[in-house]
């Protein structure tokens, strides 16, 4: 039988080649999808094989790894892919953000402000922030070439005429430069703010769609809006049940059938950083 | 708990090895073995390597053991194993006119130079359940061939070849022997997609997919008055050009079904009618899949004869883009996954609108709104 061998963070050092280059490409042009023959990866698609082919691609053995998902280090899909990377790559890792300099994430931007040393890796679903607009990849490609964003606008302000507000929560569109709009993946809006002008390098990762973009360090990201209608960030109005903090993206848990709630930070790390420092909320030892 | 607190590192690990036992099954009873799965779900093992565009029956068995059956999950194993496979080449055009024929049939003449081989099928069964393969089976031997009517040697040409012969049939298009043979498991598909990733789009998708493409434009999606030509199955030689020696070398033998269908077309005012190809082919007896392959492969050169593109199988990016049973099984399946982070900003913004709407209403009707509270 054809018993397999697998190369330094499981990729082989061709198809790492054929990656970076493809990344080289989309720092060179912030925002803008770069197509790459994506591999089929030992883990489903949809299950952040954009974000793990990136990762292969630009991870050292030097390199301290952090994998989150929602937010979390110990959600079941980030645990696998650290423990993916432990095996294939033998690399140190981490759940404190700022001990990371490669961190992989699904969902959330740490809330920890990011450094230069640092890559933030995003797994993408669905790259093309038209995508829900126009299904043809042939028409939004050549919308991209033109920089008509008229259809983007149009759907805010729909949303606007019938909601009065933008009804988008997630995956909110930004533009990136001052040239391409792009899905910052379906991270809360509440995140978008932190992906402009960041230290950090952003690199974006999308396996089935075989697609990778990035933002270089300190590149402008502006969510889309209009004068009267302005971005706006969105938290829930609470502070952290576990540690206080009042400016952290909260997960709302259902902890009774009666409608019982409790708000606690999304990002883990950052709700055990602050309780070991000492800031406590209402109920500091819930969930423990 | 669904929530994420700690522990979901024992969870995955207790989950891994609660799958395993059930993987094995009541332990009692006797282990199934690769080659009992190679012997006897052979057609199985046919369609993970066809799927799986890995031509490896060992695998493809080792992988059906491992998904418990589940076909899906046994293509993704071998096309993650393949995924890390090294590329050094590309093989000859293989010669489907000099397969070791062991079913042939034609459905539009007949009889043709080579006769009709029936061959090992399910076609004229009866589907009966038959309780005697309950226990075990003694099928009786295969009839042989009479010995004098030396069909071995007898040549088997091609129906669609006969068919050129006459120039009523389009040629096959003949592609630029130099030309790089395309990958779309090692370049991105772009559209629009030349024949050759079509075909190979077609060759690596799922089954039931292209199953329900090809019966709909039989049903009117895209018609394209197809008949079957000829279905072939058999043994072909591969054969890989070495460089070093300057000739092609024999890499050894496949087993492919090959499904040549014969559609109409009207001809234009520069050419004269003649029908047109749609062609499928798969490894081992895939006969389903090879059929269905060829009926929208034709669908899909809908752009090329001019026909009009009404229909779903006629729409090159949305056949092309979602054929793919392990991408498509991996997107669906990753609803799984958690998205609380932003369901909560769903849930933030559903309640905003619903306070608005509340207040809006109680504007409207005081009552109403001490009700909605």
């Amino acid at each position: 039988m054809n018993a397999p061998a697998y190369n330094f963070a499981y990729l082989d050092e061709q198809t790492k080649r054929m990656i970076r280059r493809a990344i080289l490409k989309a720092i060179a042009i912030p925002g803008y999808q770069v197509p790459f023959a994506s591999r089929e990866m030992p883990m489903p698609y949809g299950w952040g094989t954009g974000g793990v082919q990136v990762t292969a691609a630009i991870l050292g053995p030097d390199d301290t790894l952090k994998v989150i998902d929602q937010g979390s280090d110990d959600t079941t899909n980030a645990i696998s892919i650290r423990k993916f990377f432990e095996k294939t790559a033998g690399v140190a890792t981490t759940t404190t953000t700022s001990e990371a300099t490669v961190i992989q994430t699904r969902h959330r931007i740490p809330e920890a402000p990011l450094q230069e040393h640092q890559v933030l890796v995003y797994q993408v679903p669905i790259p093309e922030p038209l995508r829900f607009l126009e299904p043809r990849e042939t028409e939004t490609r050549r919308m991209h070439a033109l920089a008509e964003y008229g259809l983007m606008h149009v759907k805010l302000y729909e949303d606007i005429a019938h909601h009065g507000h933008i009804a988008t929560s997630y995956a909110y569109p930004v533009k990136v430069n001052a040239r391409y709009v792009m899905d910052p993946s379906p991270t809360p809006k509440f995140d978008n703010p932190k992906m402009d002008d960041c230290p950090a390098l952003q690199l974006f990762g999308a396996g089935r769609e075989k697609r990778i973009y990035a933002v270089p360090p300190h590149t402008t990201v502006v969510s889309l809006d209009f004068e009267d209608h302005p971005f706006e960030r969105y938290r829930h109005e609470a502070p952290c049940a576990l540690c206080g903090a009042t400016d952290s993206y909260l997960d709302e848990v259902v902890i009774d059938d009666r409608g019982g709630r409790m708000f606690v930070c999304s990002d883990t790390d950052h709700c055990e950083t602050r309780r070991a420092d000492g800031h406590r909320g209402v109920q500091p030892e819930a969930l423990a | 708990m669904y929530v994420a607190v700690k522990g979901g590192e024992r969870a995955i690990e207790n989950a891994h090895r609660l799958l395993a036992h059930e993987r094995r099954g009541d332990a009692s009873v006797p282990e199934l073995s690769l080659k009992q799965i190679s012997e006897q779900l052979s057609l199985a093992v046919d369609r993970v390597m066809t799927e799986g565009s890995l031509y490896d029956r060992e695998l493809a068995a080792l992988a059906i053991k491992q998904a418990r059956g589940d076909l899906i999950e046994a293509i993704f194993l071998a096309r993650a194993f393949r995924a890390t496979l090294p590329r050094f080449g590309t093989s000859e055009p293989v010669e489907t006119g000099a397969m070791q024929v062991r079913r042939r049939i034609s459905a539009t003449f007949k009889d043709i130079p080579g006769g009709q081989i029936l061959g090992p099928t399910f076609d004229y069964t009866h589907r009966l359940l038959d309780p005697s393969l309950a226990g075990t089976s003694a099928p009786e031997a295969p009839a042989a061939a009479d010995s004098d009517a030396a069909t071995d040697a007898a040549p088997m040409p091609r129906v669609t070849d006969i068919l050129g012969h006459d120039g009523l049939i389009e040629p096959s298009p003949v592609a630029d022997e130099g030309a790089p043979v395309g990958d779309l498991t090692r370049e991105p598909l772009n559209f629009p997609a030349d024949r050759d990733l079509r075909l190979q789009n077609l060759a690596r998708g799922d089954e039931g997919f292209l199953l329900a493409l090809g019966y709909s434009t039989q049903r009117g999606y895209g018609r394209t008055h197809p008949f079957v030509g000829e279905i072939r199955l058999g043994e072909v030689e591969v054969e890989f050009l070495a460089e070093e020696v300057g000739f092609a070398v024999p890499l050894g033998r496949i087993t492919v079904t090959e499904c040549q269908m014969v559609n109409q077309f009207k001809g234009s005012a520069s050419e004269p009618p003649c029908f047109t190809r749609g062609y499928g082919l798969a490894f081992g007896q895939s006969e389903r899949k090879s059929m269905s392959m060829a009926l929208v492969d034709r669908a899909l050169r809908a752009r090329e004869f001019g026909d009009d593109v009404k229909a779903p199988a006629q729409d090159e990016e949305f056949v092309l883009s979602h054929s793919d049973n392990v991408q498509a099984t991996g997107f669906v399946e990753h609803l799984k996954l958690p998205h609380y982070v932003d369901f909560q900003s769903e849930l933030g913004l559903i309640r905003k609108l619903r306070r608005e709407f509340a207040e809006a209403q109680g504007e409207r009707d005081p009552q109403l709104q001490e009700a909605a509270e």
